[in-house]
């Protein structure tokens, strides 16, 4: 370890540090539904909030996605990924759920 | 002054890929979202068989979901390496995120067999077969990303670590760590709402 340089070094805190944070964000969701302490709904309310926190940890952290420092273009590819998977997700599960209403 | 050109030439050429790289992940991440999307709707349409509660294990998501934690930041563990170009370590930091790996893909193998064998079988309900799809689909991509983790380590003992290997060591990088994402995913949509309800 001591013929690590200074970069290296930032760099593997960087990535315990994301470490952390991500055990922690697995940790509270498994324990969640082991120990039933909230209802079901406030339950999946609770996990998919930490899912989207936790998903926000792996970019930054281990993908190194640096919204500050990003190009253009990556800003466009990610915000045009997210419009097709709000259209495409969120159409689905409301055509589908809306028809599976009907048929009740 | 010519060296120094084709060198930001090559650089340049290595950040387009990267780039493409991205593009693609974010096509496998529509991909996997219309299986999230398919896995919701399908959620109990079982058909009288066996639904999400039935077939769920805690302590196994549990384990699984801690192989592939490791497996991410072992690996980054082996991109820390790389910056000093210490060979040796990347060496063994990438052979322990493929076993991580692999023991994770074992796991999710067995996990597979034994709900065939209790007869909740793909073939049973349109919810099995979104399960298996989804589930299957990432485990696809991790049987993916072993073949090429031994391809880096091939690279890497045959090149050493020139900035052609740590550039296609990046995109790995990313691959590999996207899996981690999609897992996320899975345990929070599919199994830990299996187990709740």
């Amino acid at each position: 370890m001591s013929t690590m340089s200074d970069h290296a070094r930032t760099m593997r805190n960087d990535y315990f540090k994301g470490f952390g944070l991500a055990v922690l964000l697995t940790v509270v969701p498994f324990a969640l539904t082991a120990g039933g302490w909230l209802s079901p709904t406030h339950a999946l309310l609770a996990i998919a909030a930490l899912a989207v926190v936790q998903i926000a940890v792996h970019m930054i952290y281990f993908l190194h996605l640096d919204l500050r420092a990003v190009t253009d273009e990556k800003i466009v590819m990610l915000a045009f990924t997210g419009i097709i998977l709000f259209l495409m997700v969120g159409g689905s599960l409301w055509v589908m759920f809306d028809l599976g209403a009907r048929m009740m | 002054m010519h060296t120094e050109t084709a060198h930001s030439h090559e650089a340049m050429l290595f950040e387009e890929r990267e780039f493409g790289f991205w593009i693609y992940l974010m096509s496998d991440a529509i991909i996997f979202s219309l299986l999230f999307a398919t896995y919701a709707v399908m959620r109990h349409a079982t058909a009288g068989g066996p639904g999400a509660a039935d077939i769920m294990e805690l302590p196994t998501a549990a384990i699984e979901t801690a192989l592939l934690l490791l497996a991410s930041v072992t690996f980054g563990m082996a991109a820390v390496a790389l910056e000093d170009k210490r060979r040796n370590a990347i060496l063994v930091w990438l052979g322990i995120s493929f076993l991580l790996g692999a023991g994770f893909l074992g796991m999710e193998i067995h996990e597979f067999i034994g709900l065939i064998a209790e007869g909740a079988s793909p073939q049973r309900s349109g919810y099995l077969s979104s399960f298996f799809v989804l589930v299957g689909t990432h485990g696809a991509h991790v049987t993916a990303g072993l073949v090429w983790i031994a391809t880096a380590v091939a690279q890497l003992m045959r090149t050493g670590p020139t900035e052609a290997f740590a550039a296609r060591f990046k995109r790995l990088g990313l691959f590999w760590h996207f899996l981690d994402i999609v897992w996320i995913g899975i345990f929070s949509i599919v199994y830990l709402p299996g187990v709740l309800q």
